[in-house]
């Protein structure tokens, strides 16, 4: 599903660490991913992998304490040594954010519709506030909120969970951005809600094309949204190729293990494949492969436990395509 | 294993008749409540011995207001909890202190339900000092119950925070089983840890069902969870039950619109399911518990939707399902669709 052409955004060996009392820790660990337009591309994993941190990373959004290296490019111009000013013209308006939590991320004390015509007016001042205002209830029309134009005159904390979580669509869409960064948008959500939400997501991006960055720790919102997916584990990428590739040929153990640790409404088993052992504390990061004290392939020491594997191609796809960073993907995709 | 799921048998551990639970709203000056949350409605069901029953539902739903209920940890507005007989709502002191020994809970977030400032040894000790257990061989009995649930009994002088969620979930697992319970109830025990740990979890409590003979209310948000532990299923929307029956009845035959919106909401990782398939969107939100709709309470996001569903509640009947269904309009899909195939049922095949 890789388009020709130019990347829209491309991040390249993106280091993220904090230095605390007991130690560095290593959030992001050399991660590069790109997107191109009118793509989406899912980014999983458990809570600590690093893609929360390397979503905000990308519009520099971390807290000054992090230490950022690496290159985030979009529009040939990296955002990550872009001056303040260049960056805000960036930001909400070429790539927009959708949070998870929607309460926390908009303003208690303003109208919903006041937020959505800011969003607006903050890239566009030749608008005028009537006509933001107006294209405000357009918004919240189409995210499918409806009686938008009173709605527009609540406060969040009258909106339900979902209703919230369109709104902030609403609001991240307002200037039709480029690329949309949207942090598990559904995942405090009910299950009916999170269709409700997902459904607008892709009818949104319909009219819109804007590329998406989808990062939620659940393999069926990616599979049923994302083209590409990207795996991280321990600040690593660890998987990278078409949901196809991925979710039905995984060629990482961490991936094939927590899809078959997952129940599912259409298989039967009496027992779950379980994942022994906890993920690893970003701050003592396992040597060689992070991975490999949980893993049933890893070959003790060597090389699982001494040399780090890189991401390359795995058994049979383009230079491009499914990638795995394991010792062993090979015998990993045969036996399928 | 079509048995109807509703019918009371004398094996029934738990047996739940008509529970209600309205919360009173108050407001203005002299506190009056002006309104009450409708929360939980005439809620019946059977647990047997040794079975899990799955209680599903979203947000609003009621199951855990219904998980209190049945624990008597909330004064229940109406109904009866009748628990090896005892009535748990009317029991006081003596026999309520029996029932605790007998009824367990295992809270959601197992970082908020254990103590900070007590080691694991000492919080899983606690049941067992409270009812005069401890004296002798508390210590070995503790050591056993974290090898029970996998856990370094070497670990009992450690405190909370120096173990993962996952390895605290099976803490409030331990503490719960000290007093060797009848009956876990378990509200969302996974749904905080990460999904590479939830498996263990899942298969630890299946394990020690087969060992320990003890019965599970498991409270979840998570149809396939659900569908994986699960013996017999209620289904709960709005303080209502509107499907109950065995997990193959209800997974193989969902009959409910909305136990068949539920289930075709449940996101799927395979990618060219997730294409093929035509998912029931409902419109709108869940309507306020303050003020739930006449009739069926699901009504109004019911693509079924007649008359009669404003003007008379549907009863919780077999209209030719095999399992009560509360909808005037109830059919079981003539074949499945993908989201539904059990691969029990006879007819249907399994992946």
């Amino acid at each position: 599903m890789t388009a020709p052409g130019e990347p829209l955004l491309s991040v390249d060996d993106l280091h993220v660490r904090f230095r605390t009392d007991h130690g560095v820790v290593k959030a992001a660990d050399g991660v590069s991913f790109a997107i191109w337009p009118d793509e989406v591309v899912g980014i999983v994993g458990e809570s600590g992998s690093g893609k929360t941190v390397t979503a905000l990373s990308v519009l520099r959004l971390l807290p000054a304490t992090a230490e950022v290296t690496g290159a985030v490019t979009f529009g040939g111009r990296d955002l990550l040594t872009l001056p303040e000013a260049d960056l805000r013209a960036v930001r909400g308006d070429r790539i927009a954010l959708i949070f998870q939590d929607a309460l926390a991320a908009m303003n208690p004390l303003h109208r919903v519709g006041r937020q959505v015509a800011e969003a607006i007016r903050v890239h566009h001042s030749e608008t005028s506030r009537g006509d933001a205002a107006r294209r405000a209830v357009e918004l919240l029309g189409l995210v499918g909120i409806p009686t938008p134009e009173e709605r527009a005159r609540q406060f969040p904390q009258e909106f339900s969970g979902g209703m919230r979580q369109r709104a902030m669509i609403a609001m991240a869409m307002a200037n039709d951005p480029d690329v949309l960064i949207a942090d598990e948008p559904t995942t405090a959500l009910d299950v009916t809600t999170q269709a409700q939400v997902l459904e607008v997501l892709k009818d949104v991006r319909r009219r819109t094309h804007s590329a998406l960055v989808l990062i939620t720790h659940d393999f069926g919102v990616v599979a049923g949204v994302a083209d590409r997916v990207v795996v991280m584990y321990a600040g690593k990428v660890v998987e990278s190729g078409t949901v196809e590739e991925v979710l039905l040929h995984p060629a990482h153990p961490y991936t094939k293990g927590l899809l078959a640790s997952m129940p599912t409404l259409d298989r039967e088993e009496e027992r779950l494949a379980r994942i022994p052992g906890q993920p690893p504390s970003l701050i003592d990061v396992p040597s060689g492969c992070a991975f490999h004290p949980r893993c049933p392939y890893a070959q003790l020491p060597d090389p699982c436990a001494s040399a780090l594997p890189e991401l390359r191609p795995s058994p049979g796809a383009a230079a491009d395509g499914h990638r795995s960073a394991c010792h062993f993907s090979d015998r990993l995709v045969e036996s399928g | 294993m079509t048995a109807d799921a509703t019918v009371a048998t004398s094996a029934a551990l738990l047996h739940v008749d008509g529970l209600v639970k309205h919360f009173p709203v108050r407001s203005g000056l002299l506190g009056r409540a002006a309104q009450h949350v409708h929360a939980v409605c005439g809620v019946s069901f059977d647990v047997g011995q040794g079975e899990t029953l799955g209680l599903v539902g979203e947000s609003g739903c009621g199951k855990s207001t219904t998980a209190r209920l049945l624990l008597g940890l909330l004064p229940a507005t109406a109904g009866t909890v009748r628990f090896a007989g005892t009535d748990v709502l009317t029991a006081r002191s003596k026999a309520l202190r029996a029932l605790r020994r007998r009824l367990q809970m295992v809270f959601q977030d197992p970082y908020a339900s254990l103590d900070p400032q007590m080691t694991v040894g000492a919080s899983i000790a606690e049941a067992l000092r409270i009812h005069h257990q401890y004296r002798g061989t508390g210590r070995a009995r503790v050591q056993e119950l974290m090898s029970m649930v996998e856990l370094d009994p070497d670990d009992i002088g450690r405190y909370p925070h120096q173990f993962s969620g996952g390895q605290r979930q099976r803490i409030g697992i331990a503490r719960a089983l000290a007093l060797e319970p009848d009956l876990l109830v378990l509200d969302e025990p996974i749904s905080s840890l990460d999904v590479s740990i939830q498996a263990g979890v899942i298969n630890l409590l299946a394990d020690l069902q087969e060992r320990l003979g003890v019965a599970y209310v498991f409270i979840a948000h998570d149809l396939s969870v659900i569908r994986h532990i699960s013996h017999r299923v209620v289904v709960m929307y709005l303080g209502k039950l509107v499907e109950t029956g065995t997990r193959e009845a209800v997974f193989g035959r969902p009959s409910h619109p909305y136990t068949q919106a539920l289930l075709s909401a449940m996101p799927s990782a395979n990618p060219l399911t997730e294409r093929a398939r035509t998912r029931i969107v409902l419109p709108g939100d869940v309507p306020s518990p303050l003020d739930p709709p006449s009739g069926c309470r699901f009504r109004t996001r019911c693509w079924k939707a007649q008359e009669i569903c404003a003007v008379e509640e549907p009863a919780l009947v077999d209209r030719g399902q095999g399992h009560p269904v509360a909808c005037h309009f109830a059919e079981a899909p003539a074949s499945p669709d993908g989201t539904t195939p059990d691969g029990v049922s006879p007819d249907v095949a399994g992946r």
